[in-house]
């Protein structure tokens, strides 16, 4: 784990980069770091998160500001910015039902080849998607997710870089800090290592690759 | 009564002590408002709280404490956080005793559309079509009508949620249970006739020879 400052944390997201973005609603969402990608432009993302919460907040400011080329979520309804751009033809939207969604990042960070779930069988989720019958009971074949950073929000990280979550600011950000390939860390306290005792490790530390500072 | 209330508290008296319950946004939301005396039951909020409380009083919100639709709620005591893996498995394992969720349409063998009207409103199915997947009671809560259009048709025309289909559908004008897969108008609402709930729904109606008024 490396700590480093927002703006060196944002520098090493290229342009067209996929990110995963913890938060649901904006709650749990690195808010810091979606403000800093916003200042830097970075353009043409490709996001995968839970929705993109609403104008003005979280992953709503990247869709404002236009750097969004594809998002992979579950839901839009409280963004109509997002909806716009999709009927506008300026963003592709990939809807997925939140239980797949997650179960699919999880694959993408447990280096399965994916999961089999009922949800979504004979609806339109299920076009293009390959039906496993086991014992006696259809599933969908659902694919890994994975993305070249996942963007975290935690309540407390101590030195080392384990992490600890708080309420429902947990949502996604667990799974996915497994399935990026350069986890980005921001949280709400930097405490010394023994502070979060062992059993209260959520995340343990050699999953973090970044520590966003404080100031 | 307004039809939400009516709505509201006619689902409370499905609840049974001990339930774990996941209530979607909209009508759904205010049956926690309504639970009777002497049980007690779970409210799980999918964004991954379970032993979800009444809104935050004014200046007591913790921004890191909100449902599923974004609102910032309280924990009652027991309450217990997890993440989005272990929501879901909540929800698909059969772990969630009942959901009840808004209505678009459902078709006369109960199956439901709640998630997009192509072309008009995307919202994304967020969690409902896991909810009607893995639930092991399904719940719809939703006015009869639409504009004086009936929303319970023979069959959907608008994108369906699941194939399972949905155990109960209360109205502010009905009842509809699904025994036999059959849509059946189970009780009526207050003042409603069933001539008038019969004209007010596409689907055919199975008719028991008695069906009584809902107690609200």
């Amino acid at each position: 784990m490396k700590t480093v400052s927002v703006k060196d944390a944002v520098a090493l997201i290229p342009d067209g980069a996929s990110l995963m973005i913890g938060g649901f609603m904006a709650v749990g969402t690195p808010e810091r770091v979606i403000d800093e990608i916003v200042r830097q432009g970075k353009r043409n993302l490709t996001v995968i998160a839970n929705d993109t919460a609403m104008p003005g907040r979280g992953i709503g400011k990247l869709v404002s500001a236009g750097l969004v080329g594809r998002t992979i979520a579950s839901h839009i309804g409280l963004n109509p910015e997002t909806q716009k751009q999709m009927i506008d033809g300026r963003m592709q939207v990939d809807l997925v039902p939140q239980g797949t969604l997650i179960e699919r990042i999880r694959a993408g960070g447990a280096g399965l080849g994916g999961i089999l779930t009922p949800t979504g069988v004979g609806t339109v989720v299920e076009q293009g998607k390959q039906r496993i019958e086991v014992g006696g009971k259809i599933y969908l074949l659902e694919t890994p997710l994975q993305a070249d950073f996942a963007l975290i929000h935690a309540f407390l990280a101590d030195y080392a870089g384990n992490l600890s979550y708080a309420l429902t600011g947990r949502n996604f950000n667990p799974v996915m800090a497994l399935a990026g390939k350069t986890t980005i860390v921001s949280v709400e306290h930097i405490v010394p290592i023994g502070l979060i005792a062992p059993d209260h490790v959520v995340t343990p530390a050699p999953l973090v690759d970044y520590l966003v500072t404080n100031g | 009564m307004d039809p939400q209330t009516i709505i509201a508290k006619r689902i409370a008296r499905e609840l049974q002590d001990g339930m774990l319950v996941n209530l979607g946004i909209g009508i759904p939301t205010l049956v926690a408002n309504y639970v009777p005396d002497g049980i007690k039951v779970y409210f799980q909020s999918e964004n991954g709280l379970i032993g979800t409380g009444p809104m935050a009083e004014e200046g007591m919100e913790q921004p890191l404490l909100t449902d599923a639709g974004g609102r910032p709620v309280t924990a009652l005591p027991g309450a217990a956080t997890f993440d989005s893996a272990m929501s879901f498995c909540f929800i698909r394992g059969g772990h969630v005793d009942m959901t009840v969720l808004g209505g678009l349409q459902v078709d006369a063998n109960g199956l439901l559309a709640n998630w997009m009207i192509p072309g008009k409103m995307v919202p994304g199915m967020g969690g409902a079509m896991d909810l009607v997947s893995g639930a092991r009671h399904v719940i719809v809560a939703m006015q009869h009508t639409a504009k004086g259009k009936p929303k319970i048709l023979e069959a959907c025309t608008l994108p369906l949620t699941s194939v399972r289909p949905v155990d109960l559908v209360v109205t502010e004008m009905a009842v509809i249970a699904f025994p036999d897969g059959r849509a059946t108008l189970v009780e009526t609402g207050p003042g409603v006739s069933v001539d008038q709930v019969v004209a007010a729904t596409e689907a055919k109606l199975v008719l028991p020879d008695k069906i009584p008024a809902m107690r609200v």
